[in-house]
């Protein structure tokens, strides 16, 4: 029997999502459009494929490559900006919906509440919704009948037992709901913000009641925005970003480290101040950062590659056009990298909008903040642009599974600006 | 630590697996099945005031309205001896019993739409609750077709005794297309615009205000598409005893047809289940 309750390997999880392309608003626009839409529903519905609203579509992993271990008796804290995939992963794990690649191991019975009061009817008693949402949540019969008193004390709705729910005021109804799901006795505990609802006297007595259950050797995940909630109840805790699992340690250690990323995952995108103006040539509309999956990130792991994407809208197709960036870091200029430096690059910027891509290979910067400063120019002529400060910023967190001695890469023992993982060989 | 060890039940999760173990977890959730039942009955006729006589009233008065105006005003036959509100609620019972399961089932998923998002379970846990709903009516009904045959001193031939099959018969007849209707309505809405329609369109279609020997006999295989059809047709046998003859290829063509709606539903049902979440 092993101690590992939760292991998950490889998830990931991908939705398809439509999108309207601006078009015409004429009438005959609008109806060309309308008939293309149905067009592609009925073909759809034709195929049983889903429907897909909107013209254009777009693939997003919510959840990519996403692999931990979890251990009896854990109370783990999933934290992460909102569509960072916490709650596509705690949907994974109370099975309402399924992975689209890798898979969960889970030893126990999972509970979730994902919404407190999931079932209640409004027209029915108190007494009769603790029996409809307990079987709902996962309790038999005999388990609810056994712990009805406590359900009830704890809910303090005694006296309107018999009263349709409908009646009560909500304070009351989110106790019930609360106390039916905190009195399920699973293995594992999925709870995603039930601490929002409540006043702050029903609050307390919920962490409590959270805390009991932690100790009583049940597992709990639990996602909230809440830092001190997490710090509270959890011993551990996960950092998602993006779909991606960037983090994964001590509760302490993770709330920091999203406290320090959260103000720099903000950066990601840059997106030019000044509009673009007749006469100025060209102009750097926009920058962003992401991953090999065109997918904005913060945070890479020195194992990836990361891309940068200049938008550049010319007004006529320049020769002459030169766009670069210098990367920085701790204040350093660790080097600059235009796109005419290499005579393997043939870039034609054409009139309009032209996105450039610049590859930052893997395995070459090592763990840190980085700073990106841009510019343009037209060779040898005059600067469009040339910031003086840099205006966009990531994040670069070592991979220890690229080296043995992962926990000796640091700036004392290993000097150096980089840490380019080098090809070694015998000859 | 409560006993963890004793039955470690290890679950598996991976794109493709709630496939597999579906009719297994079906079974498991009997329970549930069992209490979203019980609500739909518990909350059906809740804040009305004539309660369940809703149940009895609707198909009382259909037939009273088909007996006046097919009975007495077109002076149709009726089968046999039966007296011809006999043929008529005859007839109505198994028709409310397919609208109505048939309408439950088909909004059974919106109406869960927050059960769906939140909770796992074999979703065909709710359309096959909503049917209770609609037997527990038929049931209620039943009796008052009991208390007419007392009042027309009519005995029912041996043929009553095969009537739980006709029932599930009228109840998979409504599963079918049910099951369909409501993963449908899922990603569509318009769906539930259409339930109404068939419900009200069928009621004269079907024979339930006349009986099928009123059909020529070269139509009567076709007429006999419609699933329907064969129940009321299956009903009447039963509860009419020897006055309804059972033309049988039509009745055959009615099971096919019924059989192949199941196989159609369940099978889209099946299909569309898993993406529920995602798109409700």
């Amino acid at each position: 029997m092993s101690d590992i309750v939760i292991k998950a390997e490889h998830l990931g999880k991908r939705y398809v999502i439509g999108h309207q392309t601006a078009g015409g608003t004429t009438f005959r626009e609008a109806l060309v459009r309308n008939v293309r839409e149905l067009w592609n529903k009925t073909r759809d519905l034709a195929r049983g494929k889903p429907i897909i609203q909107g013209d254009r579509q777009e693939e997003v992993w919510a959840l990519k490559d996403v692999g931990f271990e979890i251990k009896r008796g854990e109370a783990v804290g999933i934290i992460g900006r909102n569509g960072a995939g916490k709650s596509t992963l705690l949907k994974i794990l109370s099975r309402i919906t399924e992975p689209t690649e890798g898979r969960v191991t889970i030893r126990g019975r999972v509970a979730s509440l994902l919404e407190v009061g999931t079932g209640f009817h409004s027209e029915l008693t108190g007494r009769e919704n603790i029996y409809l949402n307990g079987t709902i949540l996962g309790m038999t019969r005999a388990e609810i009948k056994k712990k009805f008193e406590e359900i009830v004390a704890f809910a303090e709705v005694g006296k309107y037992l018999d009263t349709p729910v409908k009646r009560y005021s909500s304070g009351m109804y989110v106790r019930l709901a609360f106390a039916v799901a905190a009195h399920l006795e699973p293995e594992i505990l999925v709870v995603d913000e039930v601490l929002a609802v409540g006043d702050a006297e029903f609050q307390k007595k919920c962490l409590g009641k959270m805390g009991e259950v932690t100790t009583t050797g049940r597992t709990v995940l639990f996602v909230s925005h809440n830092m001190a909630a997490i710090q509270y109840l959890c011993s551990s805790a996960m950092l998602l970003q993006s779909g991606h699992l960037i983090s994964q340690g001590t509760t302490q250690q993770v709330v920091n480290e999203y406290e320090r990323y959260e103000s720099s995952v903000v950066d990601t995108e840059w997106i030019a101040p000044v509009p673009w103006y007749r006469g100025m040539e060209a102009h750097l509309k926009k920058i962003e950062v992401v991953d090999g999956r065109n997918q904005k990130r913060g945070v890479f792991k020195s194992s990836e590659a990361i891309y940068l994407k200049f938008t550049i809208e010319a007004e006529k197709p320049n020769d002459n056009l030169k766009i670069g960036f210098d990367l920085i870091r701790n204040g350093i200029v660790l080097f600059r990298s235009e796109h005419v430096d290499s005579f393997s690059t043939n870039i034609i910027i054409k009139k309009g909008i032209n996105i450039l891509v610049c590859k930052i290979p893997p395995d070459l910067l090592r763990e840190g903040d980085y700073h990106l400063r841009p510019m343009l120019s037209i060779h040898m002529v005059r600067w469009i642009l040339n910031a003086s400060e840099p205006v966009l910023h990531f994040a670069i967190q070592f991979d220890a599974n690229r080296s043995p001695f992962h926990h000796l890469i640091n700036e004392r023992n290993h000097p150096g600006v980089i840490f380019p993982l080098l090809e070694w060989r015998t000859e | 630590m409560p006993s963890l060890s004793s039955r470690e039940n290890v679950l598996i999760i991976e794109p493709g697996r709630t496939e597999k173990n579906y009719w297994a977890d079906l079974w498991r959730f009997r329970e549930l099945f069992i209490i979203l039942a019980w609500r739909d009955l518990a909350v059906r006729y809740k804040q009305t005031a004539i309660g369940v006589l809703w149940a009895v009233l609707r198909p009382f008065l259909t037939m009273v309205v088909f007996t006046v105006i097919f009975g007495r005003i077109a002076k149709l036959p009726s089968d046999g001896n039966a007296p011809y509100a006999l043929l008529v609620f005859a007839a109505m019972l198994p028709w409310s019993l397919f609208a109505n399961a048939l309408a439950e089932a088909s909004n059974s998923l919106i109406n869960n739409a927050n059960l769906i998002g939140k909770i796992y379970f074999p979703r065909l846990i709710i359309p096959l609750a909503t049917l209770v709903t609609a037997f527990v009516d038929f049931v209620i009904s039943l009796a008052i077709l009991l208390a007419m045959m007392l009042f027309y001193r009519f005995t029912p031939g041996w043929q009553i005794l095969l009537l739980p099959a006709f029932i599930l018969l009228a109840l998979l007849a409504s599963l079918g297309p049910g099951l369909w209707i409501t993963a449908l309505n899922v990603k569509y809405r318009d769906f539930r615009y259409v339930i109404p329609f068939v419900v009200q369109f069928g009621l004269y279609i079907s024979p339930v205000g006349f009986s099928s020997a009123v059909i020529p006999d070269n139509w009567r295989l076709i007429y006999s598409l419609n699933p329907m059809v064969g129940v009321i047709d299956g009903f009447r046998w039963c509860l009419l005893g020897g006055n309804s003859p059972l033309y049988l290829p039509g009745f055959l063509l009615s099971l096919v047809i019924t059989a192949f709606f199941l196989w159609l539903g369940l099978g889209r049902f099946r299909k569309t289940e898993k993406d529920f979440a995602d798109l409700i």
